[in-house]
């Protein structure tokens, strides 16, 4: 059986997996995103604070993947919560660090304006802040989904949903009849998604940045 | 809106000598008030103390009467224009977007918000149909900076901070945007605090200018003029540079000196007549208006003398002329420009309203000069 056949043989299957992988990696990418904007937001204004956020979220970062899952075990049991938990802490990285630079890199003189002009605090963050630094925190999105793609099919060692249950159990029959199939499937199939979440997201930001090129920093 | 400052200090935390230490300052309703000096010299804190950007540390800010302690700060600066260098435009807003912050703010409706927009952008000069809907990266400079003027404008304060508001300007745009303060100025009358380190700016756009010194003091607050004139100490002398003449020449306006009075005549007067009131004035020549009283030609002494009868289009036609509203300065250009040594001078309807002269500029220059003089030795007296 070759790989196309093997495909097609089990597409009902794979198709499930894949949507699942994507729901998983759609829903924590928002999450990690609301969290990691909130917290980049509450620490921008004081370099002491932010290091402090980028430096543990770089921490965590470190643990490799299957460490962090198995570690994830004990509190967490099997399945959706601890793959869930570690994507989202895998995810939060990348956007805390660039929410944090966005929001520096935007230029003090439009801050001075916004409120000199009689903005508020939030008024200014939200009207002026966010939106000129909203294409860094985008990448930095960007980054976080593609990140999350990978995590989510190491996931399936902890008996998460999606693509990494065909790496998974190809791996582990290595020699096996459809073997190989199997977790090529899983490793193209992420490989697909990533690049459809990807343009997704450069579309995002085209349709959400009017008018201005990346902001400054 | 007047505004006044009462011994107000600040002193930032660690920064040591106080920014602005003790300062007063009354700004009169519907003045352009320059702050001037060199860059930290405290007139930018002072500035934004006004509109609370700034805290004081001690001391009292009175606007119109009310202490701004007793506002809410944004509420206090949406009361407050707030032009910035470089205008500081939302780059991710369209023009219309920047100018209706305000209003927004204030609840305006969506109909009165555009309304307003396309009516301010159409009093600084940008017609509302091709910049409404651009963003600020597609304008020049100057533009954006009308723009800026336009959004500090939006909700009609009465009262308008300017920083440094034209220095990223090339020389020609600032020049142009300057006069077109001064003639919104006539028309709006608003209490305008305009900081600046450019001198010639200051003459120009200040009804009053308070020169201020490093750490934070005012000192000397006085009209242009009398800066020019009287500078308090040679630290003022020092900052306005030299040429204080060519600067009060660059201030005056032809209309406001006193002209030389050449004889006039129309084309059917009687030659004879005109040479008995040439010949009276002693300088040796007189001018040929018509009908309008606008001037034709020169006709010299000599020349009348042959005549008969109506002086007719006998002469030299005028080369030159010079307008009643030019600056000194220009009627000074045009002058040594000029193939005759007097040049007529021109006021409403272009009609003939005086001549000028060299010496008549030197003149005018001195009789300033001797004015700020008295006015200051009275003032003395009246202390």
């Amino acid at each position: 059986m070759n790989l196309w056949e093997y495909v097609k043989d089990r597409w009902d299957l794979i198709a499930f997996e894949a949507a699942q992988h994507a729901s998983m990696v759609a829903q924590c990418v928002l999450v990690a995103a609301v969290l990691g904007v909130l917290i980049g937001v509450a620490t921008y204004r004081s370099p002491r604070t932010s290091a402090f956020a980028t430096a543990t979220a770089g921490v965590l970062f470190t643990i490799p993947s299957l460490a962090l899952l198995g570690l994830l075990i004990p509190p967490l049991g099997l399945g959706v919560a601890p793959s869930v938990t570690a994507i989202v802490v895998y995810a939060l990285l990348p956007i805390i660090r660039n929410t944090v630079v966005g929001l520096r890199g935007v230029d003090p003189l439009l801050v001075d304006a916004a409120r000199g002009i009689g903005m508020s605090r939030r008024r200014s963050l939200t009207r002026v802040e966010l939106p000129l630094a909203w294409p860094v925190i985008l990448t930095g999105i960007r980054v976080a989904t593609q990140l999350a793609m990978g995590i989510g099919a190491v996931a399936a060692y902890v008996s998460g949903p999606g693509l990494g249950e065909q790496i998974f159990s190809g791996l582990a029959r290595l020699g096996g009849a459809n073997a190989v199939n199997s977790a090529l499937t899983g490793t193209i199939g992420v490989a697909i998604l990533a690049l459809l979440f990807d343009g997704c997201l450069v579309l995002l930001g085209r349709l959400t940045t009017p008018g201005t090129r990346a902001a400054r920093g | 809106m007047p505004i006044e400052l009462r011994k107000v200090t600040k002193s930032f935390p660690g920064g040591g000598e106080p920014a602005v230490r003790e300062l007063d300052l009354s700004i009169p309703a519907g003045e352009i008030v320059v702050l001037l000096g060199p860059s930290g010299c405290g007139k930018t804190t002072t500035m934004r103390m006004i509109n609370r950007l700034i805290e004081p540390t001690a001391g009292d800010i009175l606007i119109g009467g009310q202490n701004s302690r007793d506002i809410d700060p944004d509420r206090l600066r949406r009361h407050i224009g707030y032009v910035i260098q470089q205008a500081g435009l939302f780059p991710h807003m369209t023009v219309a977007a920047n100018v209706a912050q305000v209003p927004k703010m204030l609840g305006w409706g969506r109909e009165r918000v555009a309304e307003r927009v396309d009516e301010l952008l159409t009093l600084v000069g940008l017609e509302p149909q091709t910049f409404r809907d651009s963003y600020p990266r597609q304008l020049s400079g100057g533009q954006q900076q009308r723009v800026g003027v336009a959004r500090a404008l939006a909700a009609d304060p009465p009262v308008l901070l300017m920083d440094e508001p034209f220095g990223a300007l090339d020389p020609i745009s600032r020049e142009r945007i300057q006069d077109e303060l001064l003639r919104l100025q006539e028309e709006l009358a608003k209490t305008i605090v305009f900081v600046t380190h450019d001198v010639d700016e200051a003459l120009k756009i200040g009804d009053h200018i308070a020169v201020m010194q490093r750490p934070g003091h005012i000192v000397q607050y006085a009209r242009p003029a009398e800066i020019l004139t009287n500078p308090a100490s040679d630290y003022v002398e020092q900052f306005l540079g030299g040429g204080s003449s060519m600067r009060l020449l660059r201030l005056t306006q032809v209309g406001d000196i006193e002209l030389d009075r050449v004889p006039s005549a129309s084309e059917d007067m009687d030659a004879r007549d005109l040479l008995r009131e040439v010949e009276l004035d002693g300088r040796g020549y007189a001018l040929v208006l018509d009908g309008m009283r606008r001037p034709l030609r020169w006709l010299a002494q000599t020349d009348l003398e042959t005549l008969n009868g109506p002086v007719g289009t006998a002469g030299a036609p005028v080369t030159s002329t010079i307008g009643h509203r030019m600056t000194l300065q220009d009627a000074l250009e045009t002058l040594l420009n000029s193939d005759t040594d007097i040049v007529p001078v021109l006021g409403r309807r272009r009609a003939y309203a005086g001549a000028l002269s060299l010496a008549t500029v030197q003149n005018a220059i001195q009789s300033i000069k001797a004015r700020e003089r008295e006015r200051r030795l009275r003032r003395g007296e009246a202390r």
